[in-house]
Formats: structure tokens, sequence, C-alpha cells
């Protein structure tokens, strides 16, 4: 079917696919430069979660601000932050996004709407907020979205921020990636409540959805999306997401069930994308040409920012204070 | 296998595993100790301290505890009026700050502010220090904020034999205990006595007897001291190293007595050099001991900037070998 005759549905896939895709691509690069040393410290893959973040920002502007998570590379791309910034700072060159101060926890891209990626867990979910209520005042209608994962969700300020943003009215979209782990801990022995009661208590909207479904998900987003921006009143999304690799690269997952981890295959958001494009009549052709483009990409991009200059320790220290 | 060992032969154990023993022996000791902590229990830690302690000692006494620092440290000191001794992990010293409530306006108060009515003894276990380009939020040495608030004791072993002894302390203490472990000590292996006790809080240890200079040092920079020290032997400098081991209280007649012997002194830190452990240490040491210097006293820390991620910066950030060669000169040049 030539591209131009496309139905509006397959159109949106092939949109969000490209997104995951290409986050995708990103992190497994990531996961090999950090396998030969070339990414320092540690970083944490969103392998398996790419559709929430495609999905959610596919309806958001720049003027729109998120706050993202340790498990945040996939939110950063699809917020638009710059591919050769991004991985400069992966690999600490005075050129990354931070100058190399940041690395994979701490990457934040103002020009994109991006807030910045935390180390502390539910550390971004109430700077989002406060992010909510600048929109709120400026009355131009934009939102904030914390990112946090399940894990956040034991945290006091997560409970704090809920009350604040209810009660002030506050157009703040709150989507958890529920990957039903925090680091070796199973969420369900952490976390005795539910985000669906929570919401309930604070007087929000709340939905649930299972992130396989790339083109399901976008579509509840964009509803709770235009909602919040309408009625300036917050909402929770909760996005039922599988994390392919370990709590951190490196991880040998031995606390993982082997029956989950065998499961894998069956809970890829970005190959069942695939799946439904050949089904809706792209070719697979066209879809090696897209994943080629993307690499190539990449491979300029990570070849960039392995030949960029190391940062100046003068110019950091005289980057303390504004 | 340590278990081959023969009879009152020291071993060599990892700091880490010194840490695990300690916990294990104080556990046996008196079941009123307790722990927990952020994936202590079924993981066994995430840098494996509290490593099979649930297998031995159930899950009434090794709690995993949600992702929720300030709770967890209130519901130790809550416990510990309660009559037990609850020894709890923060993961990364960073994330104390999340839990500043309760080790500042209650733990530390509690005893004084209701007229001694019952102590607080509560440990609370956290690895401190960089080197690992763990970026700005996994890096920090906070120590001296704790060393800043009356009520609080806080150490800071190097090596396995005085981190078993002072773990072992800091959970028989009445007080609340801020314990700090530098992360890069947890696989460093050491000599281990064959009948560990526990290490009187408050004492340093001459970790290298000197003439020339004093360096005043704790945790992980011992050992930076140990390595310029020994390379500076070969040049006739003779260096003495105090090990402080306790910063809150610390061991001020130990320095005292080096200083008199050398009269030159360096404060060593990798934690924050402005109004850090150092300063107190060198305005103490300017008045008490005014009369033994021969020199200023130098201190020698971290920049004062949040610690950098990318390997350059961090490799520049310090303190290191040439930094301290430099103060060396300086002092004895
Ligand atoms: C305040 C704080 N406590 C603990 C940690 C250590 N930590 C890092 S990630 C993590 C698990 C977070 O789980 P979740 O929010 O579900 O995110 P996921 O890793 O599953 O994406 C923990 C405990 C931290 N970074 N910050
Ligand atoms: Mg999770």
């Amino acid at each position: 079917m030539p591209a131009s005759k496309r139905s509006a549905p397959t159109r949106l896939l092939l949109d969000l696919y490209r997104t995951m895709l290409r986050i995708r691509r990103v992190e497994e690069r990531l996961s090999a430069l950090f396998a030969d040393g070339t990414i320092p410290g540690f970083i944490h893959l969103s392998i398996g979660q790419e559709s929430v973040p495609a999905a959610i920002t596919h309806h958001l502007t720049n003027s729109d601000t998120v706050a993202i998570t340790h498990r945040g590379h996939g939110q950063a791309l699809a917020k638009g932050i710059n591919l050769d910034a991004f991985l400069a700072e992966m690999m600490g060159r005075a050129s990354g996004i931070c100058q190399g101060r940041g690395g994979s926890m701490h990457i934040a891209d103002s020009s994109v709407g991006m807030l910045g990626a935390n180390g502390i867990v539910a550390g971004g979910i109430p700077i989002a907020v406060g992010s909510a209520l600048a929109h709120q005042l400026d009355g131009e209608g934009n939102i904030a979205v914390p990112y946090f994962g399940d894990g956040a969700i034991a945290e006091g300020v997560f409970h704090e921020s809920l009350n604040i943003a209810s009660l002030w009215n506050l157009p703040c979209l709150f989507v958890c990636e529920n990957n039903g782990w925090g680091e070796f801990s199973k969420t369900d022995d952490q976390f005795a409540g539910n985000l669906k009661k929570l919401a309930a208590t604070y007087n929000m909207d709340y939905q649930f959805i299972d992130a396989l479904d790339v083109v399901k998900l976008s579509n509840l987003a964009g509803r709770m999306v235009k909602a919040v921006r309408k009625t300036s009143r917050p909402a929770i999304l909760e996005c039922k997401v599988t994390r392919h690799h370990g709590h951190y690269e490196g991880d040998p997952q031995k606390y993982r069930p082997e029956e989950e981890l065998n499961q894998l295959g069956d809970q890829d958001p970005v190959s069942a994308a695939y799946d439904k494009l050949i089904n809706g009549g792209v070719t697979a052709g066209e879809l090696t040409e897209l994943d080629q483009q993307i690499q190539a990409e990449i491979d300029a991009s990570v070849a960039q920012a392995i030949a960029a200059d190391h940062p100046q320790f003068e110019q950091a220290t005289a980057g303390v204070y504004a | 296998m340590s278990n081959s060992q023969p009879d009152n032969q020291p071993e060599v154990l990892r700091f880490g595993q010194a840490l695990n023993r300690a916990l294990g022996d104080a556990m046996r000791a008196d079941d009123k100790v307790f722990l927990m902590g952020e994936d202590i229990a079924l993981a066994g830690g995430p840098f494996g301290v509290t490593r099979k302690l649930l297998d031995e000692f159930g899950e009434n006494r090794v709690r995993d505890y949600p992702i929720a620092e300030a709770s967890m440290v209130n519901l130790a000191v809550g416990a510990a009026l309660g009559g037990y001794k609850p020894v709890v992990e923060i993961m990364f010293m960073d994330f104390c700050t999340l839990a500043m409530d309760a080790l500042v306006n209650q733990a530390a108060k509690a005893h004084f502010m209701f007229g001694e009515q019952g102590p607080v003894p509560l440990v609370l276990r956290t690895p401190h220090g960089g080197g690992l380009n763990a970026g700005p939020q996994h890096s920090q040495c906070l120590e001296a904020w704790f060393a800043h608030i009356p009520g609080l004791i806080v150490v800071c072993p190097s090596n396995a034999a005085d981190a078993y002894g002072l773990l072992r302390a800091a959970i028989n203490d009445p007080n609340p205990v801020v314990f700090v472990e530098n992360k890069r000590l947890y696989s460093a292996k050491s000599d281990f006595p064959a009948d560990p006790q526990p290490i009187e809080i408050g004492k340093a240890r001459t970790a290298r007897a000197g003439n020339d200079l004093t360096i005043v040092t704790y945790g992980n920079t011992v050992h930076l001291a140990e390595q310029v020290a020994k390379e500076r032997a070969e040049q006739e400098i003779d260096i003495e190293i105090i090990d402080l081991r306790s910063l809150q209280p610390w061991d001020e007649s130990a320095v005292l007595t080096s200083l008199s012997k050398t009269h030159r002194l360096i404060v060593l830190h990798e934690a924050t050099e402005a109004f850090g452990i150092g300063a107190e240490i060198a305005a103490r040491m300017a008045d008490i001991g005014f009369d033994e210097l021969d020199a200023p006293i130098i201190r020698l820390g971290a920049p004062f900037m949040p610690v950098p991620y990318s390997v350059a910066l961090e490799a520049e950030f310090g303190p290191n070998a040439d930094q301290l060669n430099a103060a060396i000169d300086r002092l004895l040049l």
C-alpha cells in the first residue's frame, strides 16, 4: 500500500512505532556501551516500557513539562532531547546536555520542557506539581507530567503531591510506569493500597491501561491530557509495563522468577506494534528501512559523542552558582 | 574458607563481610536487635551487607522496607523508644536528606528533650563516597551535618576489623548512631581478629607511626594517606596517620598527642572541605595545640561543588595523592 493512502490509525501507529523503536535502539546501544566501559556509573534502561513516553508525549508540546525518573532515557528521547547532546552526556562529555555533570540519572533539556531526571525516587513528582502551578499562574493551558515508577508510590511526598495538586486544581497528569518491581522487591509486597483508591481519595480521575498496546494507550493519554488541560484538574494514569532488563545494567536478576523472564517476549510493545503494522499492510522492507535510518542516526551520534571533548574542571567549579 | 582457619589465627575479611558478621553476632547476642532497609532482606542488601541474615533471623527481625525513608527512620525512633534496637539502612547517604527530621529533630532530641526518660538506641547505616561516577545524588559525604547535631554519634571505619568492632559498639550504644560506610571499601580485604570485640566509640587508631607530620583522616582516605606515606618514606619523610574512626565524639587527645610529637598537621577527608570535619579539628588544634604547631594546619577535602558525573571531572575532584603530596611539601619543604 502506498504510504500516502494509509489510514489514519496506521499512520498514528507508525508514528508511535518510530518513537518507540528509536528509544529501543538507543537503549540497546547504551547497554552495549555500558558493557564495554564507554559509559561509566550505573544506568537503568527502559527496554519494554517505551510505549508510555511515546504515547504521552504524542499529546504534549514543548511548553508542557515533564519530570522524569532514573529510568528516564525513553521519557527524555520522546520529549525531544537532542540525541547528540543526550549521548554525549551519557559519556560525560563537555557537549553533553548537562555538560557531563549529571549523567544518565540527571538528564535535562529545558528547551523541550524537561524539568530534569531524578536520582531520588519520587523526587521529581512534587517538582512537576510546582511546574503545574507555574502553568496555572501563566494561564496558557500548559500541563505538567510527572513520570514515576510503582516503587515511588510508597514515598510520602507522592501522597503530599496528590493532595496539593487536587486542592489547588493544578494541571498535572501523574503517569505511573508500573513494572511491578522497585529494584529487587515486588511492589505488591511494598504498597498496601492502590492508585485507583488513592485517586478517589484525592478526588481525581484515574485510568489504568496495559501499555502493550501503544495505540490504545495513546488514545487514552490523549483524552486525559485534553481533560487536564481543559479542566485544570489533576489525574492519574497507571500503565502496566514490563521491565525487560535488570534494575540496572549488570543486575543478575536472581530475585526474578524464571517464568517472568521467559515471558518477556510476549510483553514487548515494540514487537506488538511491529506485528500490527505488518497486519495493517506496511511492508517488512519499509520497517527495516526505518530501523536502518534510526541505527544510522544513532551510529553518527555515538561517534560524535566518543570524539567529543571532556569537560574542563575549572569550568565545572565555576558552575555551582548562577 | 573462614571456617577452616585454625583458632586464634587472624583471617582476612572484606569490609562488607565484617559488617555482615557484626550484624549477625549482634542479633544473636540480643534479640532486641532488628534490621530494616530497602532490599536488605530477600535481596541481601544493595551492597550485600545483610546477605543471608533473613535466612537465619526471619522476617520479623530482617525487614524489607518500602521506598519511604522518612517513615522508616522515624519508625526506628519509635521502636527504639519501645525498647528495641533497630539498625536501619539508608541505601545511599544522599538519601538521608529524606530522613533528616527523624534523625535531627526526633532521634537526636528525645533523650534530652524529654528529660532523660529513655534512650534512643538506633543505628543508621549508610554508604557515602564517590569515585564510581554515580553523579551528584549518589556520591556525597554528608557526615559533617550529623556531627553538627548534639545527640547524634557519628562513626566511619576504614577497615574490616574496625567496621566490625564499631558496629557492635554502635548497636550496644544507648544513643542514635550514624554509621558511615565508604562504598569503595565494601570489597576491600583486611586483617580480621580471631576474637573480634566491640571498639570503644570516640577512640582513634594510629594507622601509622611517624615523627615528621601528622595526617588525621577517616574512612577511605586513610588508605590514600597510607599510600602517600609509604611513598614519602622513601624520601625519609616520616608520616604519622591517625585514623579517627569516630567523628562525633572525636579523639581530641589522640590528635593532640600526635601533633605534640610531629608539630605539623594535615586533616584529610573525602567530604567537602568547607565547613567540614576538618574545620572543626583544625580549629580545636589551633586553640589547644597552638604551642605545638610549627606550621599552619592544612585541610584537604573536596572542592566546594557537587560531585560531578563525568570520568574526567570526577578524576580531578579529589582529594588525591597529588594534592596530598603538595600539602606535605608545603609543610615540610
Ligand atoms: C529516595 C530514594 N530511595 C531509594 C533509592 C534507590 N532506588 C533507586 S531506583 C529504586 C526503585 C524504584 O522503583 P520504581 O519507582 O518502581 O522504578 P523502576 O526502577 O521500577 O523503574 C530504588 C529503591 C533512590 N534512588 N532514592
Ligand atoms: Mg517499578
